[in-house]
């Protein structure tokens, strides 16, 4: 697997944005002075005129979007994660949720894998802020061919969504030809008895890797892939808990309010079952370069392995 | 103005007038004195300058207006109402669990063109509304009103130098001067002063005018209008609680609804104006 192809979600997110300019022509961009980041200077460059800097105001940016979308255009909205869902977090929630505007935000640089920018940039909360926000659809593509998918699906749904995009280059696993992406319905990629390793964003490809190895282990692990937080896939879930009885959740964001606390409200209220979280606890990342800081914050396969088996073990 | 149409709107702007007293003492909460300073622009704008219609409150020409000063709700509600957007029954249920009319304007309520109410946020709404208009190539006006005190909120010079950059010239935004805010007086608790200074600074025309003189807002509007390439500010200089005697220049009233006694003396007061004008 050496070999295999790597593009960062970003960078799907730009090339996906100008490859669908031409069909969705209600389609707008507006960005933060970080074009050149976020990749949407891709769109910019193919479509000048439908393109917005709103200089380093993201707060503004926000309700000029909900401006855009109360008048039947399509706006998308792009900064990094922390500045979208941070900063930005009471716009996004009074003037694009609480109104159901048709606003897609494009939150980039998610996570430590930001890197060397360290804590004030690394957005571990971006998921546990947006998901609390009635209405707002929340969407964490795992590779090049997820983060396509789902921009187009984006644009074909009629509300709010926050879609989170990373800064590093990651595997590209899916197969453009044979994949297909539904907002809100979760994806098994393996089956297995043992446990269930439930993973979202670039810690879905690291899931498949560890399920690979604990195979060779003995240890079977079904492996479902969310991309859509909210809403979330509680029958995929539910009964992967029911055939397994175990569940690991792994994501690159907080442990607190992310996909592992999701997935909890679901089993706890239809399936009690024991859920151990992989993802940032509750600390500030730091710099280094990201794939360092990944495996030092637990968020590997090696990780996901060491977990599964002592949880196994535990059962 | 023509005379006739003056007195029109007068006695419209009293009955807006009174429709606020009766939503916000139904309510027993909400923001009188803040609604009743706008009154005399919005019965302007909806009577005598906006192209809405009643019957299709969403028809996507239409001129629109963001209040971004959102909680003066009951001076919209109680002008969309005598506009003919819904009952003026419904402002008696104001406020209420269950009802149409939210504390704040909901982008549900037929006229109501954008939810409000946190502040800083409807200037940012208009901005994206004329944006789209200019791309559009459509020929509607978007009209927004800010609070003086709100002016203090960054996000509104971060619109302020959008709509300036992207020269929005069909966006008019209005600055209600009462000169109070919750805490007193605008210029003790922080001050925004100059305001045409600093709209001006960023690329804005700035126009200032009486808030409660209809020749001067047609006169402001006007020249609003004359104005190419950049938008416009129309600071106006009101009195809060304007209308109701004890209401008025008193910061007590931003949010607070009148008892029975209070409202009986209001209505009086406005229904006797009320009978002068038609008189």
């Amino acid at each position: 697997m050496a070999d295999i192809k790597k593009v960062a979600t970003r960078e799907s997110y730009g090339n996906a944005l100008a490859e669908l300019g031409d069909k969705y022509e209600n389609l707008y961009v507006f960005d933060a002075d970080l074009a050149a980041a976020t990749k949407t200077g891709i769109f910019k460059k193919k479509f000048p005129d439908r393109f917005f800097d709103c200089g380093i105001a993201e707060s503004n940016m926000m309700g000029v979007a909900a401006g855009m979308a109360a008048t039947g255009k399509i706006p998308f909205v792009s900064t990094f994660a922390m500045f979208a869902a941070g900063r930005a977090f009471e716009q996004v929630r009074n003037s694009i949720g609480y109104p159901h505007l048709n606003v897609k935000i494009g939150a980039t640089h998610a996570g430590i894998s930001v890197g060397e920018d360290g804590a004030t940039h690394q957005c571990n909360e971006d998921i546990a802020l947006m998901r609390t926000i009635p209405g707002m659809t929340v969407i964490i593509p795992a590779d090049d061919v997820e983060a396509k998918a789902a921009v187009e699906a984006a644009i074909n749904y009629e509300g709010p969504v926050y879609m989170r995009f990373g800064r590093l280059a990651v595997p590209v696993f899916n197969d453009p030809e044979t994949y297909k992406f539904e907002i809100g319905k979760g994806i098994k990629l393996r089956d297995g008895k043992d446990i269930t390793i439930v993973a979202t964003g670039l810690m879905v490809y690291e899931a498949i890797e560890a399920a690979k190895t604990l195979e060779q282990d003995g240890i079977q692990a079904t492996v479902i892939n969310i991309h859509t937080i909210k809403p979330i896939d509680k029958d995929i879930i539910i009964q992967a808990a029911k055939n397994t009885d175990l569940v690991l959740t792994v994501e690159e964001h907080s442990v607190i309010g992310g996909l592992g606390e999701a997935v909890c409200d679901v089993l706890c209220e239809n399936y009690p079952t024991k859920v151990v979280k992989i993802g940032v606890n509750d600390e500030f990342g730091h710099s280094g370069p990201a794939v360092d800081l990944l495996k030092q914050f637990g968020l590997s396969a090696e990780n996901i392995v060491k977990t599964a088996k002592e949880a196994v073990k535990a059962k | 103005m023509d005379a006739t149409l003056k007195k029109q709107l007068e006695v419209t702007a009293c009955k807006i007038r009174l429709g606020i007293i009766e939503g916000v003492f139904n309510a027993k909460s909400g923001h009188p004195g803040g609604s009743l300073s706008i009154a005399d622009v919005l019965t302007y704008l909806y009577f005598a300058k906006m192209n809405v219609y009643p019957d299709k409150p969403d028809e996507p020409h239409r001129d629109r207006l963001v209040l971004s000063k959102g909680h003066t709700a009951p001076a919209l509600y109680s002008t969309l109402a005598e506009k003919g957007f819904f009952p003026k029954q419904e402002l008696k249920s104001l406020r209420h669990i269950g009802a149409m009319l939210q504390g704040h304007p909901c982008i549900n309520i037929p006229g109501v063109d954008m939810s409000s109410g946190s502040l800083g946020q409807g200037i940012s709404v208009a901005c994206g509304m004329a944006l789209s208009g200019k791309i559009s190539n459509d020929t509607y006006k978007v009209y927004t009103i800010l609070g003086d005190g709100e002016i203090e909120e960054g996000q509104v010079w971060e619109a302020a130098m959008f709509a300036a950059h992207y020269k929005l010239d069909n966006l008019v935004a209005i600055v209600d001067n009462n000169g109070l805010q919750i805490d007193g007086k605008v210029e003790d608790v922080m001050s925004v002063y100059p305001i045409a200074d600093k709209f001006e600074a960023f690329g804005w025309h700035a126009i200032s005018a009486d808030a409660h003189d209809f020749d001067a807002l047609e006169k402001a509007f006007n020249e609003a209008e004359t104005i190419a390439n950049q938008p416009v500010v129309i600071i106006l200089k009101s009195v809060k609680g304007k209308g109701v005697s004890f209401m008025e220049n008193n910061v007590s009233w931003h949010g607070s609804a009148p008892n029975k006694e209070q409202y009986d003396q209001a209505v009086a007061e406005l229904t006797a104006h009320l009978k002068e004008l038609e008189g």
